[in-house]
């Protein structure tokens, strides 16, 4: 390699390192900030107390969605393994919004409820026929196996 | 030039050769997509079955992933281009990197509407702020950029040279969109096809899926080669070879 081609190797590679450097510490820096969502147990913990709006996100407890009968209003509660946010909400829910599906609610904590102005369904990464998802289900029978359990980790 | 470099691809490295190469490779490639396209819409659109969880709405997924895998397949080869391109100063790196940006440019922005359309459709959103939304926006927006910087520059290969910059730098992104679902808590859910491990979709959906990979990434190529060799000819005009194709099609 030439000395001319040397030198430009090296001035496009330090380039290279800088920049990567610079949004590295960026990105890190903003990783306590780049919250997207917190869970139940992480707002029990007080965490969200500085938002005043802030997304909530969990699991919809099986058994806990209560309709109003002459409006949009429903009341839910969200979990994560370790604990539960009750969360009030008036508007149309997603098509995919259910027990024991992955829920992201944005709204504000209003006592020790949260009031969501909007309620967005998450959903997991695997797709399978119907027959086959039951087969499972019926494979799993006996122990209870959930697939779109919460997220596993937290930033 | 170094010695560990291919005779053969050094040759190809230059405009005249590689102009009949990327003659003979096009109609090949245009082909092979078209046929392995038809294929994958089939696959995908009748004879994969329904999801349990999303139903028919979850066959956007055949447009969608693949555009996607080609939007960082298509920035990974114009940022090694553009590296080339510096160091070595090797016009066909320099054409090769200038004229891939449009092309994934159009596979970033179809990737973000059906995107959005899925999203709108399952989460309930067109758009929201997370991770891996805003780094792939973050993507579409470095592509235009070196687009931009390249055609602001009165002397080509000037603006070929600021635009490679800019398409090393923003080549950080790339691992950025791949692990942002790892990284951060987000919406979108993570990878289903795994390269290494264990794919979470049937088998009956994963190949529609793979062939429609390959499907785009002969459109890639077959695309590539139409406009790297009207770039050359743009480039090299004053050029014997290029007089000679020029004298050959007049007397046709």
């Amino acid at each position: 390699m030439n000395p001319t081609r040397k030198r430009r190797l090296i001035i496009v590679l330090l380039v290279i390192a800088a920049a990567a450097v610079a949004v590295g510490l960026t990105v890190f820096a903003l990783q306590r900030n780049m919250n997207y969502l917190f869970t139940p147990s992480q707002v029990e913990a007080g965490k969200a107390h500085a938002y005043s709006t802030f997304r909530l996100g969990g699991m919809v407890k099986a058994g806990s969605i209560k309709r109003s009968d002459d409006s949009l209003k429903v009341q839910f509660t969200v979990v994560d393994a370790s604990g539960a946010m009750p969360v009030v909400y008036t508007g149309i829910l997603p098509d995919l919004f259910r027990a024991n599906q992955s829920v992201i609610t944005t709204g504000h904590m209003d006592g020790n409820h949260f009031v969501a102005t909007q309620v967005l369904a998450k959903h997991d990464e695997t797709y399978m026929p119907k027959e086959l998802k039951d087969a499972m289900a019926q494979a799993h029978a006996g122990k209870h196996i959930d697939e779109s359990a919460m997220p596993e980790k937290t930033p | 030039m170094a010695k560990w470099i291919p005779l053969w691809l050094h040759k190809l490295s230059s405009p005249p050769t590689f102009y009949a190469f990327a003659g003979k490779v096009r109609p090949w490639a245009i082909a092979l997509a078209l046929i392995l396209g038809v294929i994958a819409l089939y696959g995908a659109l009748v004879l994969a079955p329904p999801d349990y969880q999303q139903g028919d709405d979850y066959r956007i997924i055949f447009i969608h992933v693949p555009s996607a895998w080609m939007s960082l397949f298509i920035y990974a080869v114009m940022g090694v281009s553009a590296f080339i391109a510096l160091v070595w100063r090797i016009k066909l790196a320099e054409v090769v990197a200038m004229e891939s940006a449009p092309i994934g440019a159009a596979f970033t922005f179809i990737t973000l509407v059906t995107g959005s359309l899925w999203g709108e459709r399952m989460w309930g959103t067109w758009w929201t702020w997370d991770a891996r939304l805003t780094s792939e926006l973050v993507l579409l927006f470095l592509y235009l950029g070196v687009i931009g910087l390249y055609h602001s520059f009165e002397d080509r290969r000037q603006g070929a040279r600021a635009a490679a910059f800019l398409a090393i730098i923003g080549i950080i992104n790339v691992p950025i969109v791949h692990f942002s679902v790892q990284w951060w808590n987000t919406l979108h859910q993570g990878s289903t096809v795994n390269l290494f491990g264990k794919s979470h979709i049937a088998t009956d959906m994963l190949w529609p899926l793979l062939t429609m990979m390959v499907a785009t990434k002969a459109y890639y190529v077959a695309s590539l080669c139409g406009r790297v060799r009207t770039d050359l000819l743009a480039l090299e005009g004053g050029k014997d070879w290029v007089r000679k194709i020029a004298a050959a099609e007049k007397s046709r």
